[in-house]
Parts: C-alpha cells; sequence; structure tokens
C-alpha cells in the first residue's frame, strides 16, 4: 500500500504533477510510438484494516495505545516480573478479558468490511476489449478499461462517460449511496465521439484524484486519421461515479479514469474524528484522584514498611526468615519492588471492568434510541438512526442548541402561495382549500387577475416554466416504481385528472419544483425536455418549443441560476432567477422599487422570495457569451473562476418581471419543540442562510420569540441607520446591547438560566452574517477580541439568538466560538442539509434530520431523527436519562472499588506492611468482573429515576443535571467519603470481631482468610445494597441481577471452597464460607455492617425529600404554559398539525 | 432562500461516505412495539420517605436493642482467665526459662504458674494459647507452606515447593512438613493441675482432638499413603524442620492425631488474622451435670518452656475459657447491637417529631404507584 503510494507519487513527479492521461482502451495515440502505459492502482477497495496475519500483532498494538490499557498490562508485567501478593492471574484475567472482547468485536467488524470489500471488488463487470465483451470480476478493471454498465447497476469506478443508449446522448444517475440524493442527475456523454467505440483512438488528460464528488476537470483529446486532433472539455456531468447507479437508460459505455482507491468515493471515505463526551472528561480527572490516591498509598506502605521494620527483631524474626535472594537484593531495589507491590496490591482502585462495562452501557443504551417507536416516522418509513454511542449521555447536557431553519424549524416543503408581476401581486386563492379550481382541464386559469399587460403576465410565466433544471418524470416508463423515483414533493399525491397533470418534477431543489408547479396553475405546464428542447404548453394549450442553449449553474455565492434558450422565432432570451440581493443590482433600477416591496413584504410574512430577470440577447451578444462560455468550460485550471466571469458578464443588464413567493411551512410541533428546549434552559440559536425577514418570522411563529422579547439587531441596515462608519456604528450598539442585556440584567443563578416567568425582560439578539464577520475579523486585533467578548455575553443573555445571512462556514464558526467561550458549554446543532455538516461536526453533538435535502447531515451527524419535534423527547428523556444513568454508574464504580481495597489498605498497618492480601485471589478477580458488574449495568441501562413522561411534561427537569450535576467534584466527594467510610466500617467492625478469634460455638478460631471472607461478603452485600437503594425503577431485569448476582455470589463461595482445587498451590479457601456460615457471630456482625453502611443512605434520602417543590412546579407550569398558546397564536402558527390533510 | 435549497451543491467537500460497502439503514422498519424497547417495563417504583423509613427505623431499633442486650448479656456470662506466662518481668515463674532459652539444649526447660479460679466453670472449658506480636499473617510466612505436601501428595513430600523457601530443604533432604509456618509451630507444653484443698494436685484430662475444623482433619490434610501407614516409614527420605525436636510422624503417639493429621499442627497451620492471636489448645470435657468442669479453687500450669517470643517481643498467655453460641467471650458485638439499635431508635423518634411538626405538607411525597 505504502509502496504503491510512493510510486505512485514518484510517478507523479515524473510526469505532470496535477494531472494524468488515460489512453482510452489502451490505444495509443500514435502506433510509431513505443507505448508504455502508465501505472496506475488497481480497482481494488480496501476498507478493512487489518488482514489475517496482522490482525493479532496490529490489533493488540492499537489497543494497548489506550492509556488504561496499556496501564494494567503495565500492572501485569509487574505481577509477572516482581514477586507480588496477587498472581499476575487476578489482573491478567478482566485484561485479557477486555482485551479479548474487543478484539473480537473489531475482528468482526473487520470481516464484514472483507465481506463488503469483496462484494465491490469481485462483483462482475463488462469490459470492452478488442470488440469483444468480456466478464470480469470489478477489481481487475485497470484505468483505461471501456467498462459497459447496465440499468440499475452499480458504477464499478469512476467513469467517463463515452456512449449511452439513450437517443439524446444522456442517462440518468442517482446518486443516493453516495450523498444521500436520491432525484436523478443527468450525466451527458462527451460531446461529438464516435459511435463505434472500436476506433475511437482518444486520450483523456484529467486532473488527479481529488475527494470533492462535484468537480472535475478533465480534456479529451480525439485523433482521427490524420487530422488535428479534437479537443472536448469534460466536467462533472460528464464523470459517473463509482457508487452511483445508473437509472432509466438501458447501457452506458464510459472509459475507467480513477479506480479503487483514487475513486472519489473512496477519498471520501474518512473515520470522523472523535468526539468525546464530557462524562468522558470527568472519568478521565477521577482516574487521576484516584491513580494519586493509588500512588499515596503505596507511599505510604513502603514508607511504614520500612520504618516498621527499623524496630529490632520485626524485619526478620526467628519464625519468618528471608530467603538468601531476598537478603542479597539491594536495599533501594526492595524500597522500589516494594512499592510496585503496593501498587499491584492496591491497582483494583483503578477498575479495569468500568471502561468495559462503559464501553457496554453506551452501546447497549444506545439501542433504545433506535428502538423507540416515538421517533418512527410513517411518512419516510424510518426511526432514529444512532451513529455513535459515545455521546449518549451528552444529550442530557445540551446547553446550546443550534439549528437549521430550512427543513429543520420548517418543513422544507414548498408552496408556491403568490407573484408578483410587474408590482402586481398576483395570489392563487383557494389554493388550499378548493381542488375544483384546479381540476379544469383545460388551460387557463381566470383567477389571475388581469391587472398587468398580458404580454409581462405570459413573459414571467414563461420565464418560470424555462429557467430551471427540473426534470420531469417521464409517465410513459411503466416499469419503473414511479413513486420511489419521484422525489416526493412531485405531484404523486395529488388527486388530478389524468395525463399531463401526473407527472411528477424531479429537482434538486423542492423551490424549483413548487415555482413550476405555480407556473402549471396559472397555465403554463412544463413538459419537458427533448434533445435540447424545452416543451411548455400555454395558457392557449400550444406547446411552444425552445431551445435550450446554456444553463448558468446555481451556486451558493452568487445566488442565482439562468438559462439561454432560443425561441422558435429565432430569439435568444436569459431568464435568471435568485435572491433578491442578487437580482436587484443587476436590473434596471427604476424596476425595482415595484417589486421590492412586494419582495419584502412577502420576506416579513416567512415566505421564500425569489425574483425573475430576462435579458434579449442580440446575435453578437449571444456569440460572444457562447464563445465565453465554450472558453471557460474547456478549461483546465480554474475553470470555476472563469465560468463565474463569464455568467456575471452575462448577467448583466437585464429586465426585472415579478418576483414569487414560496410558503416553506413550520415543522410539526416546531414552537412546541422550541418552548420545551427552552424550557430546560436551553438557549436557542436559529443559523439560517435565509433573509432575516423570513427567519425573524419563523422565529415568532416557532415562539423563540415572544411578544414581549426585546429584540436587539445587529445588521447590516442597523449598522448603516446612524449614517457614520460601520465600525464605530458597530462599536456603540455593541456597547449599548451589553449595557442593557448583560449589565442592566438582574443577576442569574448559576444553572438557573431563565425562569418561567416572564418577570424579567427577555432579550433576542438578531445578527447577520455580514456583521458577524464584522465582529470576528475586525480590523485592529484587539477590537476584535474584544467585540467577540461582548457578542457573547450578549448572546449568553439573550434568550434566543437569530443569524440569518449565514455562510456554512459561519455557522460552524459560531458553533466554535460558543463552545470555547467560557465554562465550555455544551452544544448541540441540529440540520438537515448539506450546508449544516460543518457546524454538526463542530458541534458537541450533532444531530441530523432525514429531511428532504439528502443524506449528508445524517451521514455526518451522531445521531439522526427524522423530525424536529424528536428533538425533545431526545433530549428530555432520553438525554436526562442517559446522563443520570452514566454518572450513577461512573461514581459508583470508583466508590465500590474504593471500599473494596480500602480494607486491604488497612490490612497493611496489621500484618507489617508485608502486602498481605486481606482477600483471595479469585475474590479479587471476580469482585468487578462476576459479583458487582451486573447489577450496575443493569441499572445504568433501565433506570428511570423519573417516568419518561413526567420528563417530557416538565422541561425544568433538565435543568437539575445541568452542567454536568451529577459528575462535579461535591458529588465526586460525596461519594469517596461514602467509599471510605464504607471500607473503614468492612475493616473494623470485623477488626473487633476477632479481637477474639473464637467465634465458633465448637471453640475453634478463624484464620485470616475467615477474615477476609467476612469483610468481603459484607462487602459485596453492602455495594449491592446501596445501588438496589438508588433504584428507583426496579424491572425484572433488575430484581434478577441483583438478587442473583448475591446468590451467585454465595454459591460461588461455597463451590470455590468446597473442593481441593488440584490447580492451586495453596487451598486458602477450603471451607472457609462454609465455616464462616456455622458461626453465628459472623452472621451478626455481616448484618450488623451492612445495615450500618446504609444507615447514613437512608437517612440522607429521608431527610433530603426532593420531591415536595418540584410538584408544585409541575402543577403551576401546566397551568400558566397552555394559555399563551392558545390565546397568541402568531400570524404563522400554520403548522402541519394545524391544518391536517392540507394537500399541497 | 436559494442558498439553502440548493446546498445539496454547496458542498465543500465535506462529504463523508458511509465506507466504500455502503452503510445499512434501516429503513421501513417499525421498532417493535415492546415494554423493553420502549423501555415500558413494568416496574416497582419505591420510593424512600419518611412513611417507609420511619417504621424500619423502629423496627431495627427494637429487633436490635434487645438481641444487643442478649449478645452481651451472654457474652458476659462466659467466663474467661487470661494467663500471660512470658516471663518478662523479674517476678515471673517462667522468667529464667525464658532468659535461658537456646535452641540447643537439650534438657526442657518447666516453669510453674499458680492461679486461682474464683469462680466454677461449668460446662466445657476450652484451652488457648496466645500469642502477642506475632505476626502469622505476614506474606512471607503466609504463603510459606505446600498444601500439596500437607494433603499427602507423594511427589510434594520428597519436592517441596519453592514457596517454602528457605525452609525447604536441610542438608539436601526436603523437610516435611515444610514452611515458615510448620517450622515456626508452638511447641510449648501445657498441663493443668488443680490443687484440691486437702493438698493432692490432681492433673486435669486435656482433649487433644476436635480442635481443628473438621474438614481440615479430613479432608485438607493427610499423611503420605494414608493415615493407617506406619508413618516413619511414609515419611522415609525427608528430615524435620529446622526448629523441631521430633520428627513429623513422632507428633502425637494416637495414630489418627499423628502426623500431618496432628490437630495441633492443623490448627497452626490455620494463620491467624492479626499480630495478636490465640489458639485452641486442648479442651477439658465436662464430666457430669453436678461437678464443674473446673471448680473454684487454685490451680497450676505447668509449662515445658521451648517457644521463644522474646526476640521479637511477644507475649505468650493461656486462656481458659467457655463457650457459648456465639464463641468466645467479646462484648464488641452486644454493644455494637444495642448501640446501633438505640441509634435507630433515636433517629426514629426524632424523625417521627419532625415529621410531625412539619405536618403532611406534601402528601406523604409518594409520586410512585
Amino acid at each position: 500500500m505504502l509502496r504503491r503510494r510512493l510510486n505512485r507519487l514518484l510517478g507523479v513527479d515524473e510526469r505532470r504533477v496535477d494531472s494524468r492521461t488515460i489512453y482510452v482502451g489502451h490505444r495509443s495515440s500514435s502506433t510509431n510510438e513505443a507505448f508504455i502505459p502508465p501505472k496506475f492502482c488497481d480497482n481494488r477497495i480496501v476498507s478493512s484494516k487489518y488482514t489475517v496475519w496482522n490482525f493479532l500483532p496490529k490489533n493488540l498494538f492499537e489497543q494497548f495505545r489506550r492509556i488504561a490499557n496499556f496501564y494494567f498490562l503495565i500492572i501485569f508485567l509487574v505481577q509477572v516480573i516482581v514477586d507480588t501478593p496477587t498472581s499476575p492471574v487476578t489482573s491478567g484475567l478482566p485484561l485479557f478479558f477486555v482485551i479479548t472482547v474487543t478484539a473480537i468485536k473489531q475482528g468482526y467488524e473487520d470481516w464484514l468490511r472483507h465481506k463488503a470489500d469483496n462484494e465491490v471488488n469481485k462483483y462482475p463487470v463488462t469490459v470492452l476489449e478488442q470488440g469483444r465483451r468480456i466478464r470480469k470480476e470489478s477489481e481487475k478493471i485497470k484505468v483505461g478499461d471501456v467498462v459497459e454498465v447496465e440499468e440499475d447497476v452499480t458504477f464499478p469506478c469512476d467513469l467517463i462517460l463515452l456512449q449511452s443508449s439513450r437517443d439524446d446522448d444522456t442517462c440518468f444517475v442517482t446518486t443516493a449511496s453516495l450523498d444521500g440524493e436520491s432525484n436523478h442527475k443527468t450525466h451527458y456523454t462527451v460531446p461529438d465521439t464516435e459511435k463505434d467505440l472500436e476506433t475511437l483512438n482518444a486520450t483523456i488528460e484529467c486532473e488527479q484524484p481529488q475527494p470533492d464528488l462535484y468537480k472535475f476537470v478533465g480534456r479529451m483529446h480525439i485523433y482521427k486519421n490524420d487530422q488535428e486532433p479534437a479537443v472536448r472539455s469534460l466536467g462533472p456531468e460528464n464523470l459517473l461515479l463509482k457508487g452511483a447507479t445508473l437509472k432509466n437508460t438501458q447501457r452506458i459505455c464510459g472509459v475507467a479514469i480513477y479506480t479503487g482507491m483514487e475513486t472519489k468515493m473512496a477519498l471520501n471515505y474518512q473515520g470522523k474524528s472523535q468526539k468525546r463526551s464530557a462524562v468522558e472528561k470527568s472519568i478521565n480527572a477521577f482516574l487521576l484522584v484516584y491513580l494519586c490516591i493509588l500512588v499515596s498509598k503505596a507511599l505510604v506502605c513502603t514508607t511504614l514498611k520500612y520504618v516498621w521494620q527499623g524496630k529490632p527483631g520485626q524485619d526478620e524474626p526467628w519464625y519468618n526468615e528471608k530467603t538468601q535472594r531476598e537478603k542479597d537484593t539491594n536495599l533501594y531495589l526492595k524500597m522500589f519492588t516494594d512499592f510496585l507491590s503496593f501498587m499491584v496490591l492496591f491497582n483494583f482502585i483503578i477498575p479495569v471492568s468500568m471502561y468495559v462495562t462503559v464501553e457496554m452501557q453506551k452501546f447497549l443504551g444506545s439501542f433504545f434510541i433506535t428502538w423507540d417507536k416515538d421517533f418512527f416516522d410513517p411518512e419516510i418509513k424510518e426511526g432514529a438512526l444512532v451513529n455513535t454511542s459515545d455521546l449518549n449521555e451528552e444529550l442530557g447536557q445540551v446547553e446550546y442548541v443550534f439549528t437549521d431553519k430550512t427543513g429543520t424549524l420548517t418543513q422544507n416543503n414548498m408552496e408556491f402561495i403568490e407573484c408578483c408581476i410587474d408590482g402586481f401581486q398576483y395570489k392563487y386563492r383557494d389554493a388550499s382549500s378548493d381542488l375544483d379550481g384546479f381540476c379544469v382541464t383545460d388551460g387557463p386559469l381566470n383567477k389571475v387577475q388581469e391587472k398587468a399587460g398580458r404580454e409581462k403576465e405570459e413573459l414571467f410565466l414563461r420565464a418560470l416554466c424555462l429557467c430551471h433544471t427540473v426534470q420531469v418524470k417521464e409517465s410513459s416508463e411503466q416499469g419503473q416504481g414511479q413513486r420511489d423515483q419521484v422525489d416526493g414533493f412531485g405531484l404523486d399525491g395529488e388527486v388530478l385528472p389524468p395525463l399531463r397533470e401526473q407527472r411528477g418534477f424531479i429537482a434538486s431543489s423542492p423551490d424549483e419544483v413548487a415555482l413550476v408547479k405555480g407556473a402549471m396553475r396559472f397555465g403554463f405546464t412544463f413538459l419537458g425536455l427533448e434533445s435540447k428542447n424545452m416543451k411548455i404548453l400555454t395558457r392557449n394549450n400550444d406547446i411552444e418549443m425552445y431551445e435550450l442553449l446554456h444553463v448558468l449553474n446555481f451556486d451558493p455565492v452568487r445566488r442565482r441560476m439562468s438559462v439561454i434558450v432560443r425561441s422558435k422565432s429565432g430569439d435568444t432570451l436569459l431568464f435568471c432567477k435568485g435572491a433578491d440581493s442578487s437580482i436587484f443590482p443587476r436590473v434596471r433600477q427604476e424596476e425595482v422599487e415595484r417589486i421590492r416591496m412586494h419582495v419584502e413584504r412577502n420576506a416579513t410574512e416567512g415566505y421564500r422570495t425569489l425574483c425573475v430577470a430576462y435579458k434579449n440577447l442580440s446575435a453578437e451578444d449571444y456569440a460572444q457569451a457562447d464563445a465565453g462560455l465554450m472558453e471557460a468550460r474547456l478549461a483546465l485550471q480554474d475553470r470555476e473562476q472563469k465560468l463565474m466571469a463569464v455568467y456575471n458578464q452575462v448577467e448583466t443588464g437585464m429586465s426585472l418581471i415579478g418576483a414569487t413567493a414560496v410558503e416553506d411551512r413550520l415543522q410539526e410541533e416546531a414552537a412546541e419543540t422550541m418552548e420545551a428546549l427552552q424550557g430546560a434552559g436551553i438557549k436557542v440559536w436559529v443559523l439560517t442562510g435565509d433573509k432575516m425577514e423570513t427567519a425573524k418570522s419563523t422565529c415568532y411563529a416557532c415562539r423563540l420569540f415572544q411578544r414581549n422579547t426585546e429584540l436587539l439587531e445587529l445588521t447590516v441596515r442597523t449598522l448603516e441607520d446612524g449614517g457614520r462608519r460601520r465600525e464605530e456604528r458597530l462599536h456603540e450598539l455593541l456597547l449599548e446591547y451589553h449595557k442593557k442585556a448583560v449589565q442592566d440584567a438582574p443577576p442569574v443563578k448559576s444553572g438557573v438560566t431563565r425562569t418561567w416567568s416572564s418577570a424579567n425582560q427577555d432579550y433576542g439578539f438578531i445578527i447577520d452574517g455580514a456583521t458577524l464577520s464584522m465582529v470576528l475579523n475586525s480590523s485592529s486585533e484587539s477590537n476584535s477580541s474584544r467585540y467577540k467578548n461582548l457578542f457573547l455575553q450578549i448572546c449568553q443573555n439573550c434568550t434566543s439568538v437569530l443569524c440569518c445571512r449565514m455562510a456554512p462556514l459561519q455557522k460552524a464558526q459560531i458553533v466554535k466560538m460558543v463552545k470555547n467561550s467560557k465554562g465550555s458549554p455544551i452544544t448541540l446543532s441540529i440540520g438537515d442539509g448539506a450546508n449544516d455538516v460543518s457546524m454538526i461536526l463542530e458541534a458537541h453533538v450533532g444531530i441530523g434530520i432525514k429531511g428532504k435535502e439528502g443524506r449528508q447531515a445524517v451521514r455526518n451527524s451522531d445521531y439522526a431523527i427524522p423530525k424536529l419535534k424528536h428533538l425533545k423527547k431526545l433530549l428530555l428523556a432520553h438525554g436526562h436519562l442517559y446522563y443520570v444513568r452514566i454518572a450513577h454508574l461512573v461514581q459508583y464504580f470508583f466508590y465500590k472499588n474504593l471500599c473494596f481495597i480500602l480494607p486491604q489498605f488497612l490490612y497493611q498497618f496489621f500484618c507489617g506492611y508485608s502486602q498481605q492480601p486481606l482477600y483471595d485471589a479469585a475474590y479479587l478477580t471476580m469482585y468487578n468482573i462476576c459479583f458487582t458488574s451486573m447489577p450496575i449495568l443493569a441499572y445504568s441501562l433501565l433506570e428511570q429515576h423519573i417516568c419518561i413522561e413526567v420528563l417530557l411534561d416538565n422541561a425544568a427537569l433538565y435543568r437539575d443535571i445541568a452542567k454536568n450535576g451529577m459528575l462535579r467534584w461535591r458529588p465526586f466527594l460525596y461519594w469517596t467519603l461514602l467509599g471510605v467510610f464504607h471500607g473503614l466500617l468492612f475493616f473494623f467492625g470485623v477488626r473487633f470481631l476477632f479481637s477474639n478469634p473464637a467465634l465458633q460455638d465448637n471453640g475453634q478460631v478463624f484464620g485470616n482468610w475467615s477474615y477476609g471472607t467476612i469483610v468481603f461478603t459484607v462487602l459485596v452485600f453492602t455495594v449491592t445494597l446501596k445501588l438496589a437503594l438508588d433504584t428507583r425503577h426496579w424491572t425484572w431485569i433488575n430484581h434478577f441481577v441483583i438478587w442473583g448476582s448475591l446468590l451467585f455470589y454465595v454459591f460461588f463461595s461455597f463451590f470455590w471452597g468446597g473442593i481441593i482445587w488440584p490447580f492451586l498451590k495453596q487451598q486458602r479457601l477450603y471451607f472457609v464460607f462454609a465455616n464462616m456460615l456455622s458461626s453465628v457471630s459472623a452472621w451478626l456482625v455481616i448484618i450488623l455492617l451492612i445495615l450500618l453502611s446504609l444507615l447514613p443512605e437512608i437517612l440522607l434520602v429521608v431527610f433530603h425529600k426532593p420531591r415536595g417543590p418540584r410538584q408544585k412546579l409541575v402543577q403551576s407550569n401546566v397551568g400558566d404554559h397552555r394559555s399563551p398558546r392558545s390565546a397568541a397564536r402568531p400570524l404563522l402558527m400554520r403548522t402541519f398539525t394545524d391544518e391536517s390533510n392540507t394537500v399541497i | 432562500m436559494m442558498a439553502t435549497s440548493y446546498n445539496a451543491k454547496d458542498e465543500d467537500g465535506r462529504v463523508t461516505v458511509c465506507g466504500p460497502g455502503g452503510g445499512p439503514l434501516l429503513r421501513g422498519k417499525k421498532p417493535e412495539n415492546t415494554a423493553l424497547k420502549q423501555q415500558r417495563l413494568a416496574a416497582w417504583q419505591p420510593v424512600l420517605t419518611a412513611g417507609t423509613a420511619l417504621p424500619a427505623l423502629f423496627a431495627v431499633g427494637l429487633l436490635f436493642i434487645p438481641v444487643g442486650v442478649g449478645l452481651f448479656v451472654t457474652s458476659n456470662n462466659i467466663r474467661e482467665l487470661e494467663i500471660d506466662y512470658t516471663g518478662a518481668d523479674a517476678s515471673s515463674p517462667c522468667f529464667s526459662c525464658s532468659q535461658s532459652f537456646s535452641w540447643n539444649s537439650t534438657r526442657p526447660c518447666t516453669c510453674t504458674v499458680p492461679f486461682y479460679l474464683e469462680q466454677p466453670y461449668e460446662s466445657n472449658v476450652y484451652v488457648y494459647y496466645g500469642l502477642s506480636n506475632f505476626y502469622q499473617n505476614h506474606r512471607r510466612y503466609v504463603k510459606s507452606r505446600d498444601d500439596g505436601q500437607l494433603n499427602g501428595n507423594e511427589k510434594s513430600l520428597t519436592e517441596p515447593s519453592k514457596e517454602c523457601e528457605p525452609y525447604a530443604y536441610r542438608d539436601n533432604e526436603p523437610i516435611a512438613p515444610c514452611g515458615a509456618i510448620a517450622n515456626s509451630m508452638f511447641n510449648d507444653t501445657l498441663e493443668l493441675f488443680y490443687n484440691d484443698p486437702n493438698g493432692t494436685k490432681i492433673q486435669i484430662p486435656l482433649n487433644a482432638t476436635g480442635i481443628a475444623w473438621w474438614t481440615d482433619k479430613h479432608v485438607k490434610f493427610g499423611n503420605p499413603g494414608g493415615n493407617d501407614q506406619n508413618l516413619s516409614a511414609a515419611f522415609q527420605g525427608t528430615t524435620r524442620p529446622v526448629n523441631w525436636r521430633r520428627p513429623v510422624y513422632e507428633l502425637d503417639s494416637d495414630r489418627g492425631n499423628n502426623g500431618f493429621v496432628n490437630e495441633d499442627f492443623i490448627v497452626w497451620m490455620r494463620t491467624a488474622a492479626l499480630p495478636t492471636f490465640r489458639k485452641l489448645y486442648r479442651i477439658i470435657g465436662k464430666k457430669d451435670n453436678v461437678v464443674p468442669t473446673l471448680p473454684r479453687g487454685n490451680y497450676t500450669l505447668e509449662v515445658v518452656y521451648n517457644y521463644p517470643v522474646r526476640s521479637f517481643e511477644g507475649r505468650k498467655r493461656v486462656i481458659l475459657s467457655t463457650i457459648s453460641w456465639m464463641g468466645g467471650k467479646n462484648p464488641f458485638l452486644g454493644v455494637a447491637y444495642i448501640a446501633v439499635g438505640a441509634v435507630c431508635f433515636f433517629l426514629g423518634v426524632v424523625l417521627l417529631a419532625m415529621h410531625h411538626k412539619c405536618g403532611n405538607r406534601n402528601g406523604d411525597g409518594d409520586i410512585s404507584n
């Protein structure tokens, strides 16, 4: 692999750095030259990490890179090398268990990857070689091979489309498995290639592989007999990506240009960066504390040992002489090994099993999210998806939610509402209530009021019909399952008269479909694209044909797209549609004012607006534009920039004809969800690329802004108000807002960020992208950080923040800024589109919505849910429970190991600091693996200290655990003290009992192993019962594991002590347990100590009695919570639930 | 606006594709509506409240105090006498023995300790010897034994375990029983005489069996080749521990109590938990119901002083004790039970008062059903 890569690098160095040359069908351009086929990597996909041979060493190496595993390995090695009190088995066995389980899991995953790889690599493909069609395995495809692909087959490598079975030299492709877009994309063959691929003699020059799916630049040289080679430009529209599937086309032929690991799909395959949860950080901090405890214990014991040995007669009494070797050992070496021995003796305080249990808890626990039927959406027939189980508990810690607007707060389900032609408003009435008006089969709808000239109207409607990239779903092809091909927002759901209205539209953006459908309502129907001719049906039932000359694609920088068409009459027209801000500067200014009013009004009402403009191109204008476009498209380098320049040049001097308004409905229960989040003390920030007015109205609709919320605006408009320099104004405004929101606001108690009563003034903050970049990248360095601070402080004191006109990267910037602010709050990003990916990756927790805009967000998220409303349960119920569970798990684990090891530590004071273990090796090993592991695992999976319904009804409960409330130092100290108390009690309780070791009724005495067994029995019972006391939710599983593991302990002890084990050197526990049970005193002391240890716990619970005030709160909330909802329904409360069953 | 609607195209190269194989998506499968998967398992939701804790506290109090009193009384009724015969003080009868101790002396040193029993010991009397500052629980000591050898394993007999070092071989002959524990076996001989008021000195018969755990004697310990063998032959080829005066097969004349199954030996081999400990030495069986086992009066303890403890500042004791159902005398349990019971009861009263005072403000605060 490395060598191959090295070779490639060297090869690249020898030839040209940034491009590769491919000989189509391995035919060299000139027969005279010796043809040396260039070396490229083969078409094998390797996603697996291991092979059979390197699995063991590589996997072990990777596992021991984890610091905890390494620590236990060291302990194990110390035990093997040094003469230590416990046998290496005691720590080796758990470590072996952990390593084996992990290795099996990883091995299984890798086996699955191997299988998937093989499936892809061994897939049979057809390759054209010397005129014959040869079946090959996919992995044997070489760069330059001509590959034939049939319908519904996935492309085996990245291909340049040479030939299609369709007449119009196109083919359709769906990239669902690449980026999740299920619509059909059109790809074109290289123009003017020969029909006979046998004789095609061509080379392709293209860039070296790069991961961007949507970028490709190349050039094809076609050699014909003795003619000058013809050159064709190649772009993404000629490139068929591995992983995409051929649709609607019988077969295509293409030449392989990137193979195997160099395909764009393989280059895009990368592990997501590891996110670590706050709980994990707490664990590490606690570990450090326990490591200190461990080291100090060992140090204390070592020191005391040598002090004690200094007294005469103690070190080596006559009855206990040292071996010769011990006598010979150097004193300092002895001290060191003693220290190590103590470390080994006490090392159980850092439990290896905790990692296993935490991993298991996270892994198993995440199933509850996938299993939750409340997350199941019947529309898309999917439930929630968990991409990582590492962050379950983080869902209970969220302080900031960053949400996208389109598709997240709103449905991204567009409906054409109205348009404005030449300043007159046209509204399609009864659109949602009355279907009859729609059913008039022939032609024009007279509801279009004749205000503007008919000519203008028709021009506008033609523009709507022509200026798009929508495809018509061909209803003639019966073989296709129609529903699943259409993106879901075509017309397929509607009850319409037969024939043309039944056609579905396919587009990558729902806006376009809405517009085309809008035009259809007004009588202009787009019939489809036939060999570069767009057919439209006009109001008068005439079919008009327009030749599609160029499509100037949409891009987010220009924020507009255009088409150039030629009408039958020979006029060349350019239609352009785009955001007002990008259209207005490019049209005649006198036209703007009339329309601007409408656009702004529409935006305030929460509609998405687009402006439409056109331009009549003269012949020479067009010739110039055509040449420019051609040239730019052929360019190998900087094609994008060149294209952009031509686009900008062409799209000038247009005349504005109108604007459209499209409504995007709110998601179901969007407002309720947002309200619940705010009630939970979570601050919601809306980050959107949309216009301020639109976004603001959505915020009102979602009740992020209430009526009494005072809005603090920091936008380009407010900055320009003062008429002064923007910087100064920014400074001034920031200070003013800061004074208002931060200094004058009453100090809020930590933890409770916003009270339910609206006694305090609520602030909402609005900022736009341009201003944000001013704040973040201020001219002077000192100002920058100061502004940033002011900005953050203002934002933190506002209930909600709206950031509009954001670029995707700015979204991530905001998240990062908040994430790194004081107190490092936990952030959550939720979004559905590719533009949210950056913020999803940036935030602590990324949530993807399985929306309409492809699956990038879902792929990159940590959790994916079908709808926004599911966020409420995900955070308030699942997150809360997971957090409580894991926090308790962690604290309990440290506690139980502390009171496990403390008696062993104390015992050193009574055994001459000789590292004599108190417990038998079997108990030492089994304590964490068997006796006490299952109850806590069951608890950490099933516990519901408050039941789910109550959690959902009372968002405020979420605040109880805010800021890592259960894993702060105070609770940690409490648990530690509890562990110390229990440890002391266990040891000294038994110590006093053993002041007379004659404990049996026949006068016989107990020895040291009985001592340890009594302590251990008390320990196991107390620790388990302590958990039982904490359990608030006793399912049969809890009962089973708690009582089961206690029973198991008893049975195991009998069993372990009941047999002379031939493999043991010493039969230490032989009948110790049975004898212990025969002693009444032992029973009595066990009962006494268990009860005494649990007594403070019981008292604490009783005295605390936390339920009282909370219940009051619950009741009062229910009261005043519902009323404003119905009373003050804002204008835009048109959620899906309100107008159920409306047909779009 | 369009910026968001077209974003499938405004990728910033961050597309991650789920593995070349393509990740499986759970599509179209509605989650099962089972109680476990929906986290709706029937559950008992106990909430600890004053209402539930109060009766429990009173119950514990009412239960523990009588048990504690019972334990305390039982412990107090046990008769126990401790006689320190270390001979550390010059006034002690064993002073000379302790001073003149030498490993090589052939003539045993004997000392006589007189004592007076103020109360008659009615039931069986158990004779213990006690050692102080003797670290039987030292790690080096605890592990210095070979349980295979003690079980009668022939191979271990001739090849004692490494753990026994430095008490495994003597002059290249394997030691049986090997190890530090066996080597340091307590070897003072204690005899008890009753000084009858009429002047005669009656030796009290001491029973040397029944002092070790039954399972130890019959399963864990065993002589090589079985207990009925000629032991001196069975131990052929081994040598006695360094500090022993007799070989192991001469510990007792009784065949069933000789060799590794000698009960004194077995008792010694059960290492004590703490540096101050006692071990059962002999049992004085009760004769009949009329005469007390040990009547009130003067007694003499005759000690054959073989066991040196002065080198590590240890003490040696003899303890005469009767036994109850709870074992030997130990007031700890009784006191602890009374204390815990009292505390529970007291807390119960405090809680009841508080509960009463605050009233049922929140009902009983029980939201479970």
